[in-house]
């Protein structure tokens, strides 16, 4: 198993921790991975981006040009990363703030309104496992069980009672995913 | 065995110092770097193992706070990012010249100037040649990992100590900022003041009865003293290098092709070889895990099979005038780089390759 993932979004929407879960998550279950961001003086306030792999071997290049996923939070990223997704891979976006929906047919497509969902929770903190919730629905390369292990290696202690808001969120994620092109 | 831990590879930096018995930091912030201090404030050593961490009010000051921490045999170290580690090199030319051991460690970044804050690896000829003035070398160690960043910091110390002389980790911005999981090696405690006595007879740690005088210096006002000083600064480079070079390699057995690449670009390059292997290309690629001293020997007994050598770095060519003095002609050494915090990705680093190929 080699999944290469990029995450893109604005800055503040949890992007790099998202990421950061998924890469604890599978190093909870003995996988190799690297998390590479971007950390230019875009993060203030304009776009983030991470990339994530994780794999049953040990990891080359930790730069990619082309991934498996793309999780696409804002049109910058859309614009930027549509094309980027290998054929036969997965596109999944939050439709908030899309003027430009993707148009390619060779990959599949989901939508995950996370940023609606996480306001109906109560809690837009929640908008990122929401979005993790829908991947993992889609490739459940990690399981939830070390997700939850990964959620309590990637914040601190005395955020450890959120920890089953965001499992919710996984969820809510998980149910809300809507297909918009199969292949 | 130990639990492995993602962070990064400037946390790593940190976790290496505070848990291999460093006695003191002194450094000043500067991107992409400064996760090392930060995570040091965060640890707070001072609390368990009386470890030191200070930010200093530049890197000048840094550096010559390591020069006097070093003086007295004490393990100390700093790091910074490019234009930090210009502003030190004055003192790493005093370091080397009055042979002190420490462990600096350079996160590069673009340059020339303030430049960029993205990844390069431009610091090499400035690093591996010595960067300050005087005939001096340092020993250079090109982490590929964030384990390795933790590990190094343990294999710099102990370069440093046994030849009494200033050890860089020289990385990038790709190997500081990357999270990777890391594995916690056992601790090796802070050195009491009696174990860096019989470890360290040079030191200035406080002149006890009957003991001769020590004078730690880099001056040599006449002219022989100096040449004596010179001779034996060159001898100890001498052995450094016929003992102390460390290479990987990978996919070299049969390989005609060789790419050669340190830190980040040799993990760049490991899936550039994959992708000409996939393409029917013999290619293999040897990885210096020191820089000084150069694998020399490891590079020498792979040219007779190769048709051609690649070197990819992040600059616009420094490592490739090692590998052509090495290679002396025998076969064509051709380079490829991105500058200015610009990274190829492993198709692009391919597709040059196969230009080359073709010539």
């Amino acid at each position: 198993m080699k999944e290469e993932i990029i995450i893109a979004g604005f800055g503040g929407q949890g992007v790099l921790s998202m990421g950061k879960i998924l890469a604890y998550s599978g190093i909870m279950q003995d996988q190799e991975v690297t998390w590479m961001p971007s950390y230019g003086p875009e993060m203030r306030g304009g776009t983030a981006n991470v990339t994530v792999i994780l794999s049953d071997k040990k990891i080359s290049s930790p730069i990619l040009s082309k991934y498996d996923t793309a999780i696409i939070l804002n049109q910058q990223s859309m614009d930027k990363f549509e094309d980027l997704v290998k054929p036969g891979g997965l596109l999944i976006y939050d439709p908030n703030g899309i003027t430009k929906h993707p148009q390619r047919k060779d990959i599949n497509v989901c939508s995950i309104s996370a940023a609606d969902e996480s306001a109906l929770m109560g809690n837009t903190k929640a908008f990122n496992m929401i979005v993790l919730g829908a991947f993992l629905k889609k490739k459940p390369i990690v399981t939830l069980e070390n997700v939850v292990k990964g959620l309590k290696k990637s914040i601190p202690p005395r955020h450890h009672h959120l920890i089953p808001m965001n499992e919710q969120a996984i969820r809510v994620g998980m149910e809300k995913l809507k297909d918009i092109n199969v292949l | 065995m130990a639990e492995k831990i993602l962070m990064k590879g400037n946390e790593a930096i940190a976790y290496g110092a505070i848990r291999y018995g460093c006695d003191g930091y002194f450094g000043y912030p500067i991107t992409p770097q400064s996760e090392v201090m930060e995570t040091l404030m965060a640890e707070k050593p001072w609390e368990t193992t009386g470890m030191v961490v200070l930010q200093a009010e530049s890197e000048t000051s840094s550096i010559n706070m390591l020069y006097g921490g070093a003086c007295t045999g004490k393990k100390v170290m700093t790091s910074s990012s490019s234009p930090g580690i210009s502003l030190m090199c004055e003192g790493m030319s005093y370091l080397a010249g009055a042979e002190l051991p420490c462990l600096i460690v350079n996160v590069m970044r673009g340059g020339p100037g303030l430049g960029t804050i993205q990844p390069s690896q431009s610091d090499y000829f400035q690093c591996v040649k010595g960067g300050g003035h005087g005939d001096y070398k340092m020993i250079v160690l090109a982490p590929a990992s964030a384990q390795d960043m933790y590990d190094f910091v343990d294999k710099a110390f102990e370069l440093a100590f046994k030849y009494r002389t200033p050890a860089m980790i020289l990385s990038d911005g790709v190997i500081g900022q990357m999270m990777e999981k890391v594995e916690l090696r056992p601790i090796k405690p802070r050195r009491t003041a009696e174990e860096i006595d019989a470890q360290c007879e040079w030191a200035c740690t406080g002149r006890k009865s009957g003991r001769k005088k020590h004078m730690i210096t880099s001056l040599a006002l006449e002219a022989p003293v100096q040449e004596a000083a010179n001779i034996r600064l060159q001898e100890k480079y001498k052995e450094i290098e016929e003992k102390e070079a460390l290479f990987a390699t990978y996919r070299t057995e049969d390989a005609e092709y060789l790419l050669v690449a340190f830190g980040s670009m040799s993990r760049l390059s490991e899936s550039v070889v994959d992708l000409a292997r996939e393409n029917g290309i013999k290619m293999g690629l040897l990885r210096p895990i020191t820089l000084f001293p150069y694998p020399k020997q490891a590079l020498e007994s792979l040219i007779p099979q190769l048709k051609s050598i690649a070197s990819v770095e992040l600059n616009s060519g420094q490592m490739v005038e090692d590998i052509r003095l090495i290679v002396n002609g025998r076969v064509p050494v051709y380079h490829f780089g991105r500058m200015g915090g610009m990274i190829p990705s492993p198709e692009e680093i391919y597709e040059a390759f196969v230009k080359t190929i073709n010539r």
